[in-house]
């Protein structure tokens, strides 16, 4: 990566007059995407995704701040000057050409010799599997199909950037996996910067160098899919991505970073804490449904998290078996447990159980360092 | 079996509608073409074609005058309509109701009416000339009314909403990203236009020719009222045919030539343009 970011919001906000009401879509945001980064936006339905890349393409305007391309200033610069491409939400492919006149539209208005518009979109449409349908309208093609046609329309360009408004949103599981591996794969072979909008978490997960986690036109979290996985800075965050548990209460003591949070003798939770935190502090706490242990004996090891409660539910998911446990705290804690060596069920419904897991799956939410 | 009747006795009401109204009047009139006769002594089907050769050697200048004044009226109103159609479609926002209503508001005088108004606006000392004219911006002999132009501007005032209408409706049907799509993959707004807007706009302008070309070359209002006797049109020479000469025979004659020259017309553009194309795009 360089210096300068491929793409760099620097204070952008979106106001929309709707109806006599202002709109805060974005509020002032604050964001730098490095050179060949594969970066997401990730959020809930209406939390300014689509409203944050169209300021980055250039068809919406922000109200205020200023949007860098490659160190450039490009605020109130006019999209066809951009060297970025998106991919829309909504395909928005040209229903009166073919496939092929779809993909080959970017490289005719940069005039590139017809020879080569002929090999690269020939290219084009063999990595997205649509060879052979170069004659097709759109309106004779499924959604997966015009979505690869729009998907292709892009990436024909090799822009510096490219940014993928839902890209893969109506492909069925397969396609999708499919079609995830090569946009990674091609994303890695051209070093073009991709900002990639999905909700689907798992997708941002494993697809994505850094994400970002928006909730209401705000940036919520900033960071790697681990971090916000195992980190998550909001509670919205922890809820958003992933099954999360969320366990409240107060420091009770701390001893080398670690505080302990006392529920019930033998009940315990034990959180690493920078030193902002004292005894008293209130914590919100979230642990990972996948780290906790579940058994129907008492625990031997003293230095772990320890909550006891009942089993409410018990649902197979084939590769895992989730437990929901009401316990004694009074939360409701969701236990995968991975079916690798477990031939039948830990527990059944109603059945008291221990839950355990080592300090450092527990992680307190929103805590200053 | 019943329901496979259903769809023929929704066509029913239309059907007879049709069938009284206008191939009875058709039939009638065709055979008139070929009855020789006056109104006094009534007329009897002869299978006379020599009535059509007469009449279209007669009144050749008159029918070809009018086709050519139908071609302009479309040529202009295609380039007077597109702007209007296009600011009501993608600037309109919520005024395009309201938008839409001003511009039909005229037609709810009557046509000729507003055609006579029109007398008013060209006249010679009328607001528009008297002026200039006063002005010295035109010559004193200078004059509109009783010329093509005359003729021309009534034609295109009174058929702009057929242009305009079928217009807007292709353009709203448009998906404003796929201008924007266009704009992304490098194209300037003109191109973007050139390339995008137009072509899925074609279906419009295709249904606008075919609203105004025929009619505007049959009409015979806007040359009586405001051209003189070198802009007389068909319709006009078929009107007095019937009303004043009641020379029925020839009137239902060149009524049936100009339909005929229509039709052909009609469909030469139709494929000159290729309608599957254009109607693939209206279907999608
Ligand atoms: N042109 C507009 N006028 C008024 N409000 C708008 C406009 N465009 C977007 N909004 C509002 O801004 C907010 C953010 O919209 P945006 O399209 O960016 O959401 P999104 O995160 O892309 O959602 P989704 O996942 O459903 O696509 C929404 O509340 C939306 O209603
Ligand atoms: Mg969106």
């Amino acid at each position: 990566m360089s210096d300068t970011a491929a793409i760099e919001l620097v204070g952008v906000h979106k106001d929309f007059l709707s109806h006599g009401d202002t709109v805060q879509a974005v509020k002032p945001t604050d964001l730098a995407v490095g050179q060949g980064e594969f970066f997401s936006l990730l959020g809930p339905s209406g939390c300014g995704k689509t409203t944050t890349m169209r300021m980055i393409a250039g068809f919406e305007e922000p109200s205020g701040g200023t949007v860098f391309l490659d160190g450039n200033d490009v605020t109130g610069v006019a999209p066809h000057k951009r060297d970025v491409n998106m991919v829309f939400q909504s395909y928005a492919l040209f229903p009166h050409l073919t496939a092929y006149q779809n993909v080959a539209f970017g490289l005719e208005r940069k005039k590139v010799a017809k020879d080569e518009i002929r090999r690269r979109v020939g290219e084009m449409l063999e990595i997205v599997s649509l060879t052979g349908m170069e004659k097709r309208s759109p309106r004779e093609m499924s959604g997966g199909q015009q979505q690869r046609v729009a998907l292709a329309r892009a990436l024909v360009n090799g822009p510096r950037a490219l940014l993928l408004d839902e890209p893969l949103g109506a492909l069925d599981l397969k396609l999708r996996q499919q079609m995830q591996i090569e946009l990674k794969r091609i994303q890695r072979e051209v070093g073009i910067t991709f900002v990639y909008v999905t909700h689907d978490q798992g997708e941002a997960l494993t697809m994505s160098d850094r994400i970002a986690v928006m909730e209401g036109g705000r940036i919520d979290q900033l960071g790697t899919p681990r971090e916000i996985y195992e980190k998550p800075a909001t509670r919205f965050v922890a809820g958003f991505i992933g099954t999360s548990n969320l366990l409240d209460g107060s420091v009770d003591s701390i001893s080398g970073g670690v505080a302990l949070l006392v529920f019930a003798p033998e009940e315990k939770v034990l959180v690493p804490v920078p030193p902002s935190v004292t005894d008293g502090t209130k914590l919100e706490i979230s642990v990972r449904p996948e780290k906790i242990d579940l058994s129907r004996d008492a625990p031997a090891a003293a230095d772990c998290s320890v909550l006891t409660g009942t089993v409410r539910e018990v649902v197979y998911h084939g590769t895992s078996t989730n437990y929901t446990v009401r316990t004694s705290a009074g939360a409701d804690l969701v236990v995968f447990d991975q079916n690798a060596y477990s031939a039948e069920d830990l527990a059944g419904p109603g059945d008291r159980v221990y839950l355990t897991w080592s300090p450092q799956h527990s992680y307190p939410i929103g805590v200053r360092p | 079996m019943r329901h496979r009747l259903a769809p023929y006795l929704l066509v029913l009401p239309g059907g007879l509608w049709l069938l009284l109204f206008f191939v009875v009047p058709m039939v009638t009139m065709l055979s008139l073409s070929l009855q020789e006769g006056d109104v006094v002594n009534g007329y009897v089907l002869t299978g006379h074609w020599q009535t059509y050769v007469d009449a279209i050697t007669n009144y050749r200048v008159q029918l070809v005058r009018s086709l050519i004044y139908g071609a302009i009226t479309t040529v202009l109103l295609i380039v007077a309509a597109f702007p209007v159609a296009y600011f009501i479609a993608f600037y309109g926002r919520r005024r395009k109701a309201t938008l839409l209503f001003l511009l039909l508001l005229p037609f709810f005088v009557s046509f000729v009416l507003r055609t006579i108004s029109w007398r008013y606006i060209l006249t010679d000392e009328g607001i528009l000339l008297g002026p200039l004219k006063d002005a010295g911006l035109l010559a004193d002999s200078f004059h509109i009314l009783g010329t093509p132009v005359a003729v021309i501007l009534g034609l295109v005032y009174n058929f702009l909403p057929f242009m305009v209408l079928p217009i807007y409706v292709a353009l709203e049907r448009i998906d404003p990203r796929v201008v924007e799509a266009a704009r992304d993959l490098y194209a300037s707004p003109l191109v973007a236009f050139r390339r995008v807007v137009f072509p899925l706009a074609l279906p419009g302008v295709f249904a606008g020719v075919l609203m105004t070309f025929v009619p505007a070359s049959s009409d015979y209002v806007n040359s009586a009222v405001l051209g003189s006797s070198s802009t007389t049109m068909i319709g006009q020479v078929i009107q007095s045919q019937y009303l004043v000469s009641s020379n029925y025979p020839t009137a239902s004659a060149l009524s049936f030539t100009l339909m005929a020259v229509l039709l052909i017309g009609v469909f030469a553009y139709a494929r000159a343009l290729g309608t599957e194309d254009v109607m693939k795009v209206a279907a999608r």
